[in-house]
């Protein structure tokens, strides 16, 4: 969730790098793949690292065999929404995990203003922290 | 000339041994099963081993660094009579053009209008697209082409999903093969009024009809895989028959051979419970006799023909 200093937000694995190229997106797609994962594309313009119900970019991929089908869909995915957060997700549906397993931002948007801290006086001299987001501030669509 | 160890050479060598190239890719195998395993089929194989070679001298062009931009076109058309070998050839091109390095993964996603053509408004384009994402890496086969598109009806969907189909074709060449396959005048038709796709197709392979005695060699591989032989009488049977059926409306070829030994297989079961069924040799529950085959309702109408 940091924002560090080029003020990019920092979620799911990767996102210390600079951007993924589409090779190295592929590869990391070919890496699901043959661990059995089910990828989908999410997106969002509401970054908030407690907001974990981003919108899903169409179905699930279960049936897949190669990435470049799921590339064709995350490019897809980026031409609908240029100046949202795309991130892609591989599901483990084995027994036991049932989960998430690995989640990568591959589209962000150009400028990211990032979030700021608000200070909530509490009872007595108690002080309670929060962030927010400076983009999610104007309504839905006009974020970034 | 000095062959290089296993064929691989490195960039600065200058010469490359094209038959260990073909030996390394393991294709070699899969076109001598081809040419084992079915029967005829002389101008098919033809050209599988022409591509073959294509993509072996392509592949020692790319090690000489010496490749073209373009990776060459193989989307293919089969057309040919029912049961003609269209499926199984078109599996096994999958494995081969995985073999030889073509196509990543190798896997066949066969499909027919109703995977590619929605039903509304919309419908159509996320439907074809999911099938091709589905068959990338490998080699998309659609069966009976020619219902894609009806003529008769301007608002079909079919016509949208052909477009989507020819802009993939043209763009992710090398991700997916396409394969159109379907019974010959039809496609021909379909082909003339879609002119796009006929001429991104590169190779057209029409699949003739089998000879009798192409036949009777099917039969026979067929016989061998679920473990029956034919009596000496019941081969002269099969050749008769083989000639009075080829004469028969909806003649399939294999596919018509196949039911018909399927139907032997019946009439032996029931044989060998009319004559006891007590004391069964291993000899008798393998062999077809000619009783078998003659009982075949193809002879008694030949025989009342011939009779009138």
């Amino acid at each position: 969730m940091t924002t560090h200093t080029g003020i990019r937000i920092t979620q799911g694995q990767f996102s210390f790098l600079p951007d993924l190229t589409d090779a190295q997106i592929k590869a990391q797609i070919a890496y699901a793949l043959k661990q059995g994962y089910a990828l989908n594309i999410e997106y969002t313009d509401d970054p908030h690292p407690r907001n974990v119900y981003w919108e899903m970019f169409g179905m699930p991929m279960f049936d897949l065999k190669d990435p470049a089908g799921i590339l064709m869909e995350v490019n897809n995915c980026r031409k609908t929404f240029p100046n949202h957060y795309v991130r892609m997700t591989g599901f483990d549906s084995s027994r036991g995990w049932e989960t998430p397993r690995m989640s990568f931002i591959v589209n962000r948007p150009k400028h990211e203003p990032g979030f700021g801290l608000v200070r909530e006086e509490g009872q007595g001299r108690s002080v309670r922290y929060t962030i927010t987001s400076y983009a999610a501030q104007k309504p839905e669509g006009e974020r970034y | 000339m000095t062959s290089p160890p296993q064929g691989a050479a490195t960039p600065q060598e200058d010469s490359l041994d094209l038959a260990a190239l073909l030996r390394e890719s393991h294709a070699l195998e899969v076109i001598e099963a081809l040419d084992r395993e079915l029967v005829g089929l002389a101008p098919v194989k033809t050209r599988i081993q022409e591509i073959a070679a294509l993509l072996v001298v392509e592949r020692a062009r790319a090690q000489l660094g010496i490749a073209g931009d373009q990776p060459p076109s193989l989307h293919m058309s089969f057309t040919g009579n029912p049961g003609t070998g269209k499926t199984t050839v078109a599996l096994r091109m999958a494995e081969i053009l995985h073999h030889l390095g073509y196509v990543r993964k190798g896997h066949l996603v066969s499909v027919t209008r109703d995977d590619l053509v929605g039903q509304y408004i919309g419908h159509t384009a996320p439907k074809t697209r999911e099938v091709i994402k589905r068959a990338m890496g490998g080699v998309l086969f659609i069966d009976e082409a020619y219902y894609l598109y009806k003529p008769e009806n301007e608002r079909d969907y079919g016509q949208e999903s052909i477009e989507i189909l020819l802009q993939v074709m043209e763009n992710n060449r090398d991700d997916l093969v396409v394969i159109l396959a379907g019974y010959k005048d039809r496609m021909d038709t379909f082909f003339r009024s879609n002119p796009g796709l006929s001429s991104r197709i590169a190779h057209h392979i029409d699949f003739p009809d089998y000879a009798p005695q192409e036949l009777f060699a099917i039969a026979q591989i067929m016989l061998e895989r679920m473990r029956y032989r034919l009596s000496g009488e019941a081969s002269a049977a099969l050749l008769e028959y083989i000639e009075l059926r080829r004469g028969r409306p909806h003649f399939a070829n294999a596919r018509s051979i196949r039911n018909a030994l399927d139907r032997a297989r019946l009439r032996q079961a029931k044989r060998l419970f009319a004559a006891g069924g007590a004391g069964v040799s291993r000899d008798a529950l393998m062999t077809i006799e000619a009783a078998d085959i003659r009982a075949s309702r193809l002879f008694h109408d030949a025989a009342a023909e011939g009779a009138a």
